[in-house]
């Protein structure tokens, strides 16, 4: 009979490692650039294209920037959470306009609103690459000496909000 | 109206199977006939129900009727049709009314076709495939329905996903649930023969036909989808060890292992309790595979809307089922007798070999896709396992396989004559080693992978028509079991000729191209004659228009698109394919480059990028090959002839077996 037991043995493990998995999240990928400081670019402003913006103006500041396009669809879900944010005014989001045109990118902040203090256009999705940007939206919490302190992949959700984000953007800001 | 129609047929549908699942179980066990003739009638109704079920929700997508969720969140108005309806299954939801309606349709079958099976064994069966349902109808009506409203009602539809407006997923997402679900049929012949405690011929030979069928719908529906990434991602890769295909491989595998392994069951007795394990796990990782789809717990290309409580709900369901039916296991299998004895050299030790390796590859391929979730439940941090980690296991696992099914139709049953194996054999080898040697050279370039996976393919070729002539001069019939077998071995052959020559000798070149400028790669020339815009129903394209030329021969005038669909806005590639038999000429069209930024489709320059693909069809038509081959064993006329446990008795071959073995 012992035997025979195996099978079940293995998949009671299996089931285990299941269960645990189940409350994991996949997508949570650690990115190398969290503790590094946040890459720089120079970039044209998305409204006033003849004015440009580095990083480095938000130094001294802990903010929020926020990777976003009119053709991602999973923006449209975090979108109503940046736009209440805003208007708390509980931190400065800076939106990076992602392989977007810039007609359908203003058009689509008329239509949802918009939460960003600016948005930089990166048309060509260059500085993406520096940022590791694995899909729209993604989001990196930046502190006062400009070093990446958290980044989350894909839609921005309340929960991740109230347990990651705003903790530590208290705790960065003493 | 009619979605309230369709989920209260679901709440019938579930008090049937609660009916089903219960009533003829018991019915066996008190002895009550009452109960056991239930199982027929209620299968039956069960199945009217779910079908009505299925249809309203079609019809509701058919209609555009927004006030749905599911057909708000999944279909559009401007949605051509034959996709309006297949994104009934487009969805989570809709794609478990599609396993449900499988798995009714599956025991209608049972009942409708099984005139020849004792009353309470089918009594077990359906009661089994009841149970199967209970679960099923529950987890759709409490966490998940396909029929909830939405109010008021959207205005028009989200749109089906982009990647989903494809012929493919007419066609696939079919074919593989009636393959994953099939594997049900099988499962539950072997509860039922635990729960009988008979596990004899008789058995498999009824689960037969059963399991190669639903191994036919699962090889084609997995080929479908092989296809379909092909041509519809854009980077013409046919295989990606993605985890949503690894969770419809390794029923694959195991049925695989499970068919061959049932042919020795019934013919010579052998391996009962290896081929009920067997046909438990195929089943079981059926289950497995909907719950990583369908939990979240991998990531995949295959990025449905997840949502931790049904991971959980599916979690436990798999735990009764697959828990359950393996302590029956534990608790019957020691009771089983022992089959017939055979030698070292026998066909019973190849098969057993063989689906020893293909189970041991199926595990390969489970720890890969399970491994980032393994370490990332212990806390070693998040990693993920590509290719690299597949070929080098897989391959080395499934070349033995190959070796012996190449030979395992030479060698006798019991016990295998070295001196008439001998025969054959030097010439597969002859023909395998020349295969191997010279073809490359056709090819004028030599490695040695390449010569090995064309060993294998020649050895098999080889093998199986040794095994044909050998049948021929001898008296025995050739039936179509024998000659599908052959068929899908050949079939084994085709596939690794296919996957071999890819590999080995695909060319591909990232192009910027101007309109009017010319590249060439592997003989071929491709001028590139600007894009224009189209519209689509519910698409704009860009369409390329490229010339390929052989020789100064027009062979080919290809358009490959890069669409926007309007209501989702993401973009898809829709590569331009010229298919031969011996090579596929693939051009896909990248993003437009251009200095000015103007855009559209007046821009200066676009990437493109072309690929020559040899013998890439070679691959799926070795998999219909395959595919074939097992309707044509499956429909064996001594499956179809009434049998009944006392011929098996009166068999001498069988009595002399249990004599053998007592």
């Amino acid at each position: 009979m012992k035997r025979f037991l195996w099978p079940l043995a293995i998949f009671i493990l299996l089931v285990g490692f299941l269960a645990v998995g189940l409350n994991l999240n996949p997508r949570e990928v650690p990115s190398p650039l969290v503790g590094k400081p946040a890459p720089a670019f120079d970039l044209p402003v998305l409204h006033q294209p003849d004015k440009r913006f580095v990083p480095a103006d938000m130094r001294g500041k802990v903010w929020l920037l926020n990777v976003w396009a009119s053709w991602c669809v999973s923006c449209r879900e975090e979108h109503p959470l940046l736009v209440e944010m805003s208007k708390k005014g509980v931190l400065p989001i800076l939106g990076l306009n992602y392989k977007d045109k810039g007609e359908d990118a203003q058009r689509w902040l008329k239509q949802f609103g918009n939460p960003y203090q600016l948005s930089v256009v990166d048309a060509d999705g260059r500085i993406g690459i520096d940022y590791g940007v694995y899909g729209v939206p993604e989001t990196y919490l930046i502190d006062a000496e400009g070093v990446i302190r958290f980044k989350q992949i894909g839609p921005i959700t309340p929960a991740v909000l109230e347990q990651k984000i705003l903790p530590l953007a208290m705790a960065l800001r003493k | 109206m009619i979605p309230e129609l369709g989920h209260f047929a679901l709440i019938v549908a579930l008090a049937i199977a609660l009916v089903q699942g219960t009533l003829p179980l018991v019915g066996v066990a008190q002895r009550i006939p009452g109960f056991i003739a239930l199982a027929r009638p209620a299968a039956q109704g069960l199945f009217l129900f779910v079908a009505f079920a299925f249809g309203c929700l079609a019809w509701s997508f058919y209609s555009n009727d927004f006030s749905v969720l599911n057909v708000a969140t999944n279909s559009n108005s401007k949605l051509p049709t034959a996709y309006r309806i297949a994104a009934t299954w487009g969805s989570h939801e809709g794609s478990l009314l599609l396993w449900v309606l499988m798995l009714s349709g599956w025991m209608l079958a049972v009942s409708v076709f099984s005139r020849s099976l004792p009353q309470d064994m089918l009594a077990r069966i359906l009661g089994v495939m009841g149970l199967i349902a209970v679960g099923f109808l529950s987890f759709m009506l409490f966490t998940s329905s396909p029929f909830e409203r939405l109010l008021p009602a959207a205005a028009d539809g989200r749109d089906l996903n982009p990647l989903l407006q494809d012929p493919g997923m007419v066609f696939h997402p079919p074919m593989l649930y009636m393959g994953y679900v099939g594997f049900s049929v099988a499962f539950s012949f072997a509860i039922a023969a635990l729960l009988d405690g008979r596990l004899d011929a008789t058995w498999a030979r009824w689960s037969r036909p059963w399991t190669t069928a639903a191994w036919v719908f699962l090889t084609i529906g997995i080929a479908l989808g092989s296809f379909w990434a092909y041509y519809e991602l854009g980077w013409g890769g046919w295989w990606f060890w993605d985890p949503v295909e690894n969770a419809s491989f390794m029923p694959w595998l195991i049925g695989t292992a499970l068919i061959h392994s049932l042919a020795v069951t019934e013919k010579r007795g052998a391996f009962k309790t290896w081929t009920v394990l067997l046909a438990i796990i195929a089943f079981s990782l059926s289950l497995l595979g909907t719950f990583l789809v369908r939990s979240g717990v991998l990531t995949s290309v295959h990025a449905f809307a997840t949502d931790p409580k049904r991971g959980i709900f599916i979690l436990c369901f798999l735990a009764v089922v697959i828990g359950g039916s393996l302590s029956l296991y534990a608790w019957r299998a020691n009771r089983v007798a022992p089959g017939g004895r055979f030698e070292l050299l026998s066909r019973e030790s190849m098969l057993l070999a063989n689906s020893v390796l293909l189970l041991v590859a199926c595990g390969a391929v489970m720890l890969g896709t399970l491994y980032p979730l393994f370490l990332d439940a212990l806390g070693l941090g998040k990693i993920s396992v590509g290719p690299p980690y597949f070929d080098s296991v897989f391959m080395p696992l499934m070349a033995p396989a190959i070796l012996l099914a190449g030979i395992g139709p030479l060698v006798a049953w019991r016990r295998g004559e070295p001196a008439q194996l001998l025969r054959p054999l030097r010439w597969v080898a002859i023909v395998a080693l020349i295969g191997a040697l010279f073809v490359p050279l056709a090819f004028g370039r030599w490695a040695a992978l390449t010569s090995v996976g064309l060993l294998l393919a020649f050895w098999i070729f080889a093998g199986t028509l040794a095994a044909l002539v050998v049948r021929f001069r001898s008296t025995t019939r050739m039936t179509p079991a024998f000659l599908g077998m052959l068929l899908a071995h050949a079939g084994i052959g085709v596939f690794v000729i296919g996957v071999t020559l890819v590999k080995s000798y695909e060319t591909e070149r990232d192009l910027r191209m101007a309109p009017g400028d010319t590249a060439t790669l592997g003989g071929y020339s491709f001028r590139f004659d600007g894009v224009r815009e189209v519209r689509g129903p519910n698409y704009e394209a860009a369409r390329g228009a490229i010339t390929v030329q052989r020789d100064g021969q027009t062979i080919a005038q290809l358009a490959p698109e890069k669409r926007v669909y309007l209501v989702q806005r993401n973009p898809m590639t829709e590569a331009a394919i010229d298919a031969g038999i011996s090579r596929d000429v693939y051009v896909a069209l990248g993003d437009a480059v251009d200095a000015g930024g103007a855009g559209g489709t007046d821009a200066a320059a676009w990437t493109v990028r072309i690929h020559i693909k040899p013998f890439i069809r070679w691959i799926w038509i070795g998999c219909l090959m395959m595919a074939f081959g097992g309707v044509l064993a499956a429909s064996d006329r001594r499956y179809r002839i009434a049998t009944r446990r006392q011929e098996d008795a009166s068999n001498p071959d069988a009595t002399l077996l249990r004599r053998g073995a007592a």
